[in-house]
């Protein structure tokens, strides 16, 4: 009786100790996991990955897409390095994205954290071209620099240059390289090629670099475009009640006597 | 005859066998896991763009038509939510057939880098008498499994590559090491100091969970000829599993047949090669007739 009560009493303290021990260690990583979803803005991730959290779920660190890319553009991160350990990332800056036409890195992941209904690699998001300086930029301080446009494999759709009056000389244009959101794809070539020391334009994560709207929001122009009339009653033409022998010209001329 | 020093297994059966035999399985074994390793390296090595093996032991394409996937990382990655596709699911379902039949800890010793690491650990301990240390039962390796599997669930990301050793040091000779040499060197010094057989023997929930893909595997070591055993230990000395061995080579007064049964075995093949008198051998679990051994030992018994 005795002995079964120890043999009892051994197993309830040996499972206890085991299972406690375990989950500490499940408690520490869980907690290092966590830490670890948060991507550096350098680090961009291959194409067709929608956010990091389902790539972390997906991804299981082979590598297949870093010995497909044609141009050795992605590697797999290493210990101690800010990156989701394993997983395949680019640095623009260092060497962009050179956005093949048959995307073989998505065709070589196996379990699809590269998203296969990627097929057409101008749809891919790998980030967003943001002008980040600029007071630095070349084009905004009224030079024809241009390269972050030339360089850009969508020309004149994902960056396009807009004519400003350069208020500095008075005479000349300042042509604003803009980014638009609809096209670029992140590849990075303008992060890339950017002349400055430190590049002006930068590919940003998406969440990062885009506002949104409060989904309340409406754009009156927008919303006439639609409607095909405006939305509003039209405001009833103002009256004035002034003196006899006065009237009031709306096209600027102001008050007036009454020629009558 | 009494049972041999630690620092001495071994040595018998060089002297009766010669060396190459007394070696056989460990040198295939290292042939083995070195071979697989030069695969996922053969593009730099046989140059241009040539790869026998792409990939790591996550997932690989073999002349870039046979995929092979780890069915447990791949199984973490649908319980951390994410829907799994025909080509990941393929490559697993073959490695699981292929482990089915072979033995799930075949994996282990024959293919994880992880253990020439912790087969040396082990080997110094004998050489210069590194006894003790730390003691936990060998079922916790099963926790574990079960932890990572919870915590993919609860991250919703394959938490546990955060840190397994096993693919950090397969990757790492393949795409480059970093710090990984940190993580190898701190198994090699937990397996050598603190705890025998620590990390592969007890805690590595990669080795657990083919041990559960293996528990019904063909291929299985058998203490055939365990009437010759003059219990000198060599065999029990040498075992990562230890635990495996006893009811094959002494079962038989208790109707237990000489196949080695358990899943932990890893089919390393190291106690066929240390045993001077050639008790154990390759077999199949079917071949594990008991009444075979006990007729003859009725034979030899009056």
């Amino acid at each position: 009786m005795f002995e079964h009560q120890l043999s009892r009493r051994r197993f309830i303290v040996e499972t206890a100790r085991a299972a406690s021990g375990v989950a500490l260690l499940g408690v520490g990583l869980g907690l290092y996991t966590k830490e670890s979803k948060s991507l550096p803005v350098y680090a961009l991730r291959p194409p067709g990955v929608k956010n990091e959290d389902d790539f972390l779920a997906a991804c299981i660190r082979c590598g297949l897409c870093v010995r497909d890319c044609p141009y050795d553009i992605l590697k797999l991160s290493k210990l101690a390095e800010p990156v989701a350990l394993g997983t395949p990332y680019f640095e623009a800056r260092k060497i962009p994205c050179e956005m093949c036409e048959d995307i073989p890195c998505v065709k070589a992941c196996p379990t699809g954290a590269l998203n296969k209904d990627l097929t057409n690699i101008d749809d891919a998001r790998m980030g967003l071209a943001v002008i980040v300086d600029q007071e630095t930029c070349l084009n905004y301080q009224g030079l024809r620099c241009d390269v972050c446009h030339r360089v850009c494999p969508l020309l004149n759709e994902a960056i396009t240059l807009e004519p400003r009056h350069n208020q500095r000389s008075g005479k000349h244009t300042l042509f604003i390289p803009v980014v638009h959101s609809d096209k670029c794809t992140g590849c990075g070539k303008c992060e890339r090629a950017c002349v400055l020391e430190e590049a002006a334009i930068k590919i940003l994560p998406l969440d990062l670099a885009k506002g949104e709207l409060g989904r309340h929001y409406r754009l009156g122009w927008e919303e006439k475009e639609k409607a095909g009339k405006s939305l509003v009653t039209p405001d009833t033409e103002h009256k004035y009640n002034l003196p006899e022998g006065l009237k009031y010209e709306h096209e600027g001329k102001g008050l007036l006597k009454d020629s009558r | 005859m009494a049972a041999n020093l630690p620092e001495q297994v071994g040595k018998e059966a060089i002297l009766v066998k010669g060396w190459w035999r007394a070696n056989k399985w460990l040198l295939l074994r290292r042939f083995s896991q070195l071979s697989i390793l030069l695969l996922f390296l053969s593009g730099p090595l046989l140059g241009e763009g040539y790869w026998i093996a792409k990939g790591n032991l996550t997932s690989s394409l073999t002349f870039e038509i046979l995929p092979l996937t780890d069915p447990y990382i791949l199984l973490q990655s649908f319980f951390a939510g994410h829907e799994i596709i025909s080509q990941a699911f393929i490559g697993a379902v073959i490695v699981t057939v292929f482990y089915f039949l072979v033995g799930g800890r075949v994996f282990c010793s024959w293919v994880c880098p992880v253990n020439i690491v912790t087969d040396t650990a082990d080997g110094l301990r004998r050489k210069f008498k590194i006894k003790g240390g730390a003691r936990f039962s060998s079922d916790l390796r099963y926790w574990i499994l079960v932890m990572t599997l919870v915590l993919a669930v609860v991250t919703g990301s394959i938490a546990w590559e955060f840190i397994n050793p096993v693919s950090i040091l397969h990757r790492s000779i393949i795409f480059g090491f970093g710090y990984a040499g940190f993580v190898i060197l701190a198994i090699f010094i937990f397996d050598l100091l603190l705890s025998r057989q620590g990390w592969c023997g007890h805690l590595c929930p990669v080795g657990a969970f083919y041990s559960l893909l293996g528990r019904y595997s063909f291929i299985r070591v058998s203490a055939k000829e365990r009437d010759n055993c003059d219990d000198c230990m060599d065999c029990f000395m040498v075992c990562p599993e230890k635990q495996v061995i006893k009811p094959a080579l002494k079962g038989a007064d208790k109707g237990i047949g000489p196949v080695i049964m358990d899943k932990n075995c890893t089919n390393c093949g190291r106690c066929i090669d240390v045993c001077a008198k050639d008790v154990f051998k390759f077999s199949n679990r079917f071949n594990n007739d008991t009444l075979l051994n006990v007729s003859k030992k009725k034979e030899v018994a009056p």
